[in-house]
């Protein structure tokens, strides 16, 4: 955990504290639980976001994706009667096909991120209305999945388990993000493009791959927002969500331009937003300045973030001279 | 030949416009201007000559008011400054064209040339009065000889035509002196001839130049003086009747060549072959190339000539237009870097911080990048192994950083070329590129990478030297290859070596106009 990461945490800690104090509900269980499963289902697709970001881009349809994985999901496993574990399967293979579009289209054909994936915004939303043709999708009464539930919904201990896969999620791509070679050849290419590839680095393979990992994951958090919602509306679900889990990478010390950040900083980037939502609630503030309070702290949390930047880089510049001969 | 007292008394015709006393700069550790003096005389040029890093750009930025000189003074008729700022140049009337210029592709030529002191109308609405604009633009373009209408947009423009746009807008500043910067370095012949001609124009009209080239033979036509400048001190002046090439070759380099190559190398068999590669920037002039094992081929020619894009090629960063290449006799197929790096061809490019090394990388990250899988178990890098062949390379090329951890940007250029070095040589090499290696460098580390190209070369790498240096192509080459517009001109071997055969073949002239002259 670096610095960055560390005065996240102690910020989390300190709103947590002044929460609790003013609403001892904050603290208790039902809440907790309530809270850790935002963050795991957020967090999923925030970590998915992450690897876009460190190379520089950015994914936008991440919450049209959620919508017509959803849809589709629910609709193969509730109405067409396909066993879950296929339906998830050909959810993941979809993930890894639209992220492969959105890369090849970036890389070969050198389209700029923000447009491919807002683009894909429009496009799958569309697809997602047009499917149910803007009818809400759910299960039929009395159907279960038990072993489905277990695992999306079901808690142990009182921890739901959405936050835990969201755990096993972020220490296996904290391993592929800060120790692995591929990791290490994402943070090349974010930080210097054109330098990686004159390093004999595949450019154009790497962020691809970062743009699949980002629809794998946000496939596996679609599936979980839908177990969670059970019903799911093509034109409202997932709304925005992309936005959340590039604010929450943005908090949690990515940059924009690529190259910077970590996986410690991403997760708790959400664990900061969705208690920042809670204590919205909490404390009574009309829910409609929600997305206010939420845009003022990141505001705040970015612009001390680059200050403090600013500070350590003069330092690290002075000590350098100092040594240089 | 006058010594150093003369150049402050000036030239006797005329009062002096600008007169230098004993300016001094130094940078951390290094003189990079010494108790220099000159005076420039209205409507005199002035050539500068010497050799990178002799000097020449921290002259300028003093002229220019960017950097404040440690002592001395600057007087501009008459009045002494300690130092200028950039608002009083401006006011004084100094002008400077550069080398890489600074125009607006999507502005025609009267709003660069007015770009920021565009002529208004319109009340409170400020805009922009075209028609005056360009009025006012077309008797500048006269002046400097231009045959195009101030409503051409520079887009569609050559470069030569942009620099004389460059030019009609320093005079519309109503410049007195006029810096052009290596004006014709990459300028065909019958453009640099037309610039000498505009020259002349300014000179006429009372407006002194200082014209900074390596091209010596356009300084001895152009300059009324030629001031040499070496390791930041003045090295002579010439007079005019005293402007001959020779004497500037020798004021410039004043010793001998710094890697001068004593042993005769025989070059092993032929490692890389290109047959009719053409480069994107050079379609229809294909280019075939030998490079044999443990020699070191010098690549000269101008800037421009396709030296660059041809090692991009071979490197595999672009596409080749079309041509073949063979490595050890087989055919070589290259869709990327790292096909390239994988058949143990390197490249160390002209652009160091863009390109050559990550800035933000600590060095050993740096240096292990290419071969990062063999610093890895199961795709687990291990940062031991990359400590450790950081360690060994440290050694080896002598790179001076606090610890192999330091972010590579906060070391010295040299030291960033040694790591740049260092990531490649941690691997075999079969083929190493080197695309202008030792430019921006100290002299200590340029001795240290000529040392190390020897010793790869007789190691049995084929060693290819892109180099715009003639002392260091000269110096440190087996052989010369020149281009010219994107082919081969001509390949001299080491009898043939002397600038003014690369210069001949430089600019398009054949081999054996060369020997004559």
């Amino acid at each position: 955990m670096n610095k960055k990461d560390l005065g996240l945490l102690i910020l989390i800690l300190a709103v947590g504290t002044v929460v609790a104090i003013l609403n001892p509900r904050f603290l208790l269980p039902v809440n907790l639980a309530n809270t850790s499963n935002l963050v795991g289902l957020f967090g999923l697709s925030a970590i998915g976001q992450a690897f876009v970001i460190i190379t520089g881009g950015i994914e936008l349809s991440v919450g049209s994706v959620i919508a017509l994985i959803g849809v589709l999901f629910i609709d193969l496993v509730a109405t067409e009667g396909v066993p879950w574990p296929i339906a998830f399967v050909l959810m993941v293979i979809l993930g890894v096909l639209i992220g492969l579009a959105h890369g090849l289209l970036i890389t070969k054909l050198k389209l700029q991120p923000f447009i491919v994936t807002l683009c894909g915004l429009l496009v799958y939303r569309g697809v997602a209305r047009f499917y149910t043709q803007d009818a809400t999708v759910g299960f039929s009464f009395g159907q279960t999945f038990p072993a489905l539930n277990w695992l999306t919904v079901g808690q142990t201990f009182g921890v739901p388990h959405s936050f835990i896969v969201m755990l096993i999620v972020a220490i296996i791509m904290w391993v592929v993000l800060h120790r692995s070679v591929f990791g290490r050849y994402l943070f090349a290419v974010g930080k210097n493009e054109e330098a990686a590839r004159f390093s004999g680095i595949r450019t154009d393979r790497i962020i691809i791959r970062a743009y699949i990992i980002c629809q794998v994951l946000t496939v596996i958090s679609a599936i979980y927002f839908a177990m969670y919602t059970q019903s799911i509306s093509p034109a409202s679900q997932g709304n925005f969500y992309e936005l959340y889990a590039i604010a929450a990478a943005v908090l949690g010390g990515f940059s924009l331009r690529g190259g910077e950040g970590s996986i410690v900083g991403v997760v708790l980037g959400v664990v900061l937003l969705q208690e920042l939502q809670n204590l919205v609630n909490l404390l009574g503030i009309p829910s409609s300045l929600n997305f206010a309070v939420m845009g003022g702290v990141i505001l705040i949390g970015v612009t001390v973030d680059q200050q403090w930047g600013r500070f350590r880089l003069r330092r690290a510049g002075e000590a350098a001279r100092v040594v240089a001969p | 030949m006058n010594s150093l007292p003369s150049a402050v008394v000036g030239h006797p015709t005329a009062a002096p416009f600008l007169v230098l006393t004993d300016v001094s700069k130094s940078y951390v550790g290094v003189r990079a201007l010494r108790d220099f003096s000159m005076s420039v005389s209205r409507g005199e040029v002035i050539g500068i000559v010497g050799e990178n890093g002799a000097g020449k750009s921290t002259l300028m930025k003093i002229l220019g008011g960017v950097i404040a000189p440690d002592g001395g003074t600057i007087a501009i008729d008459g009045t002494p400054h300690a130092a200028l700022t950039v608002a009083e140049s401006i006011a004084a009337g100094i002008a400077f064209v550069h080398q890489e210029l600074n125009l607006f592709d999507n502005l025609d030529v009267a709003g660069n040339v007015f770009i920021g002191r565009e002529p208004r109308h319109g009340g409170w609405l400020q805009l922009v009065d075209q028609q005056k604009m360009r009025a006012m633009t077309a008797p500048l373009l006269k002046r400097v000889g231009a045959n195009f209408p101030p409503e051409t947009p520079v887009a569609s423009l050559s470069l030569a035509q942009r620099q004389l746009v460059e030019i009609a807008k320093a005079l519309s500043v109503e410049a007195r002196l006029v810096i052009l910067d290596e004006p014709t370095s990459s300028l065909p012949v019958a453009e640099t001839e037309k610039l000498l001609e505009v020259i002349a124009g300014l000179k006429a009209e009372g407006i002194s130049v200082i014209f900074i080239s390596h091209r010596l033979h356009e300084v001895e036509r152009a300059a009324d003086r030629v001031i040499a400048l070496r390791d930041g001190s003045l090295a002579g002046l010439l007079e005019k009747a005293e402007i001959t090439h020779g004497r500037m070759v020798k004021l410039m380099i004043g010793r001998d060549l710094l890697v001068p190559t004593t042993e005769a190398t025989t070059p092993g068999p032929t490692i890389l072959r290109l047959k009719g590669v053409q480069t994107t920037a050079y379609p229809g002039h294909p280019v075939d190339l030998d490079l044999h094992a443990g020699e070191i081929l010098g690549l000269a020619g101008l800037v421009g000539a396709g030296r660059t894009e041809l090692a991009r090629v071979i490197f595999g960063v672009d596409p080749a237009v079309s041509g073949t290449m063979e490595l050890d006799g087989a055919p070589l197929a290259i869709a990327s870097t790292a096909d390239a790096v994988a058949r143990g061809i390197f490249l160390v490019p002209e652009d160091r911080k863009g390109t050559g090394v990550l800035l933000d990388l600590p060095i050993q990250e740096n240096i292990s990048l290419p071969n990062l899988n063999a610093h890895a178990t199961r795709f687990i890098v291990s940062r031991e192994r990359e400590a450790r062949t950081a360690g060994i390379q440290r050694d080896r090329l002598n790179i001076k950083a606090p610890t192999m951890k330091t972010l590579t940007g906060l070391l010295s250029g040299g030291n960033q070329q040694k790591v740049v070095l260092a990531k490649w040589l941690a691997m075999t090499p079969k083929v190493m590129i080197l695309d202008e290696p030792t430019r921006g460098i100290d002299i200590g580390a340029k001795s240290e990478i000529y040392r190390l190209m020897r010793g790869l070369a007789k190691s049995g790498v084929a060693v290819l030297m892109i180099s715009s240096d003639m002392e260091e192509v000269i110096g440190v080459s087996d052989r010369i290859a020149v281009m010219h517009e994107g082919a081969i001109a001509g390949v001299l071997t080491r009898h043939q070596f002397s600038e003014e055969n690369i210069l001949l073949l430089a600019v398009g002239k054949t081999l054996h106009e060369a020997e004559m002259a």
